[in-house]
């Protein structure tokens, strides 16, 4: 150890960072829910970990949260090791599961008023908190509805302010938006940046790849394992080859004319478009010869960018033909 | 669906109306489905939809207003609606301690499918959710493409035309929701007539037509492709600015912005006009200490549409019916 560790510039990076996990692993008798997973996140970054159902995001998440102790590997959040400082570490995250736990038969103001008793928050601040988050989430006038006439969107609201009532520096969230229309839902991420805003950091799990974009990283999580991690533009961007559009009176007959056309990696009838994916976009007035070729009536050609379930489809694929 | 004769329409729909004590759950909605038709039900919590799709399978009775379906009345013949419809909601559909086989014969039971028809239709939807091999699994032990899939098979035994799909692919892996919706795209080929409800914009996509509903009215309907060319009032852009908070702030306060959201390490913004905003939007960032590095011009996405549409329809009180 030098002496000076005060003239070291920077605090090393492990330190810094929100979330660190490192060969992260869970296993359920013979399945692997978690396998090997390793990750960093800022402070301040909403991290997405995305994938559908059986990926390992709600395991990886009870992890983080103490909730369940790790096969092997580690994890350390808001500087606790979620295995050795489990209870420290709950005094500094919120965490939100699936169906979160809300009384029913209590008002909204009377489950706010139960979370604030239980993470210990302070009259004056949760007075001030409660109501900003309420009128945030357009739920203001509701303040005396019970908690069970609700609707699913509303309910996922409420759950959200109960585990904001007290500020913590990082908050872990599992499939908060499920069932919840996109005005709410759009609410809901108003509030997440404006806790960002704060300094808080944010690790958000969805099923849904259009929700991802709105994370500043993302995780793609398949069978416990990552696939891909890095930013919604970064990801698109190493996608392989280009998405193009045809649109179509007659999109079936589109797709069977050019699936196998060349440098066609695959094409997808979606309702009344055909979404080819090509090596190249310099192909399309090869496959616009093509269509004429084969007397199929097609509208337009166009290069789009690929969306988040494109790129998600294609590292499957490259995944699967790399370790087959 | 060019091959239908105009003038037949699986599904009328004119001046439907629910009333539930004072609340008008739905009030006054029309539309026709044609056979074949892959149509998509859009809206909030409690808009209506499920209210419109519960009259349409015969379970609920309209206040006034009328439904066809399969030229069956709804309010007059309940019975003979719900057989010539399939229900599938991923979630409560399937009993998950019974086998993949027990399923199936459950779902023939129910709708009557029994002795040969039902071997053929059962062996068919094996083949089709690629189950075949699987049929004595206890559906808790399959993964959940596979399960939608089992769910697909019990929905349509008993060969309905019309099927009515409640967020169908929820948590499905992107895979297998590809592989189901190109399962249903042949179904519609053949005539069959289906209804998806969902707040995902991931299977709006897969819709012929979209019908928006925001308190008890249709209040959109078209082709996601038309609706999201058409529907959106101005132009949206994506802008790289930092910082994020600030922009925003600035953003709002901007002439002919009409929105701005965040998206990650990017802003959404609609303005009435891309070129004025292209030319004048820097500059006022700039002037409030913002630092614009990006700024195009981008295709809305349909929920880019359907905030819009609803959020210029919030409470108007006094508004003329």
């Amino acid at each position: 150890m030098p002496a000076s560790t005060s003239a070291l510039p920077v605090p090393p990076a492990e330190v810094a960072d929100a979330v660190v996990v490192e060969a992260l692993t869970k296993r359920f008798a013979e399945v692997t829910a978690v396998d090997r997973l390793g990750f960093r996140v800022a402070p301040a970054e909403i991290f997405g970990l995305v994938g559908p159902d059986g990926a390992g995001k709600t395991t990886t998440l009870r992890m983080l949260a103490g909730v369940l102790v790790p096969d092997a590997g580690s994890a350390s959040v808001a500087g606790c090791d979620v295995v050795r400082e489990a209870e420290l570490l709950k005094t500094r995250i919120s965490y939100m599961p699936q169906r979160f736990g809300l009384y029913e038969d209590l008002t909204v103001e009377e489950n706010i008023r139960f979370y604030a008793d239980l993470f210990g928050t302070e009259r004056r601040t949760r007075e001030e908190r409660a109501s900003r988050l309420l009128a945030a989430s357009a739920m203001g006038e509701f303040r005396r509805r019970l908690a069970g006439q609700l609707s699913g969107g509303m309910k996922q609201k409420l759950g959200l302010t109960c585990a904001l009532i007290h500020t913590p520096r990082v908050l872990l969230l599992d499939e908060p938006t499920t069932g919840v229309d996109p005005v709410s839902r759009r609410d809901f991420w108003r509030i997440l940046y404006s806790l960002v805003d704060e300094g808080v950091t944010v690790v958000i799990s969805t099923s849904y790849l259009d929700e991802a974009e709105r994370c500043h990283r993302l995780a793609l999580l398949r069978g416990g394992r990552l696939l891909l991690c890095d930013t919604p533009a970064n990801l698109k961007s190493r996608m392989r080859g280009e998405v193009v559009v045809a649109t179509s009176p007659r999109p079936r007959a589109v797709r069977d004319a050019l699936a196998r056309a060349p440098g066609v990696l695959g094409a997808l009838l979606v309702g009344t478009a055909v979404h080819l994916n090509v090596d190249d976009a310099a192909r399309i007035p090869a496959l616009e010869g093509a269509l004429a070729a084969a007397g199929v009536p097609c509208d337009s050609l166009l290069r789009v960018e690929p969306t988040m379930e494109d790129l998600f489809v294609s590292a499957v694929r490259e995944a699967e033909e790399a370790a087959p | 669906m060019s091959s239908t004769p105009p003038g037949v329409a699986s599904v009328v729909v004119e001046r439907l109306v629910k009333r539930f004590g004072a609340f008008t759950a739905v009030d006054g909605v029309s539309f026709g489905v044609e056979p074949g038709e892959i149509m998509g039900f859009l809206g909030p919590n409690g808009a209506g939809k499920s209210t419109i799709i519960r009259m349409l399978c015969g379970l609920l009775r309209p206040t006034s207003g009328r439904a066809l379906v399969a030229g069956l009345d709804v309010a007059r013949e309940p019975e003979a609606v719900r057989q010539h419809i399939g229900y599938m909601s991923q979630r409560f559909s399937l009993y998950a301690d019974l086998t993949v086989l027990e399923n199936l014969r459950f779902f023939g039971g129910l709708y009557g499918v029994e002795g040969r028809e039902f071997e053929a239709r059962s062996t068919w939807a094996l083949e089709m959710a690629g189950l075949l091999d699987r049929k004595s699994a206890l559906t808790s032990e399959l993964a959940s493409g596979w399960k939608q899939r089992l769910a697909l098979g019990c929905a349509v035994l008993h060969r309905p035309p019309i099927l009515f799909l409640d967020e169908p692919t929820s948590g499905v892996d992107p895979i297998a929701r590809r592989a189901f919706w190109e399962l249903i795209q042949q179904m519609a080929a053949m005539g069959v007539t289906v209804f998806v409800s969902t707040h995902y914009m991931d299977e709006a996509e897969y819709c012929h037509r979209i019908a928006l509903i925001h308190r008890g009215r249709l209040v959109g309907l078209g082709a996601p492709e038309t609706l999201r060319h058409h529907a959106l009032r101005g132009a949206l852009l994506e802008l790289v600015c930092e910082p994020i908070g600030p922009a925003l702030d600035a953003l709002h306060a901007a002439p002919g912005v009409f929105d701005a959201a965040v998206f990650g390490s990017r802003l959404h913004v609609v303005v009435a006009s891309a070129e004025r905003a292209h030319a004048e939007l820097p500059a006022q960032l700039a002037a409030r200490g913002v630092r614009c590095t990006g700024i195009r011009t981008i295709e809305p996405s349909l929920e880019d549409v359907f905030v819009q549409q609803l959020g210029a329809r919030e409470p108007q009180p006094g508004s003329p019916p």
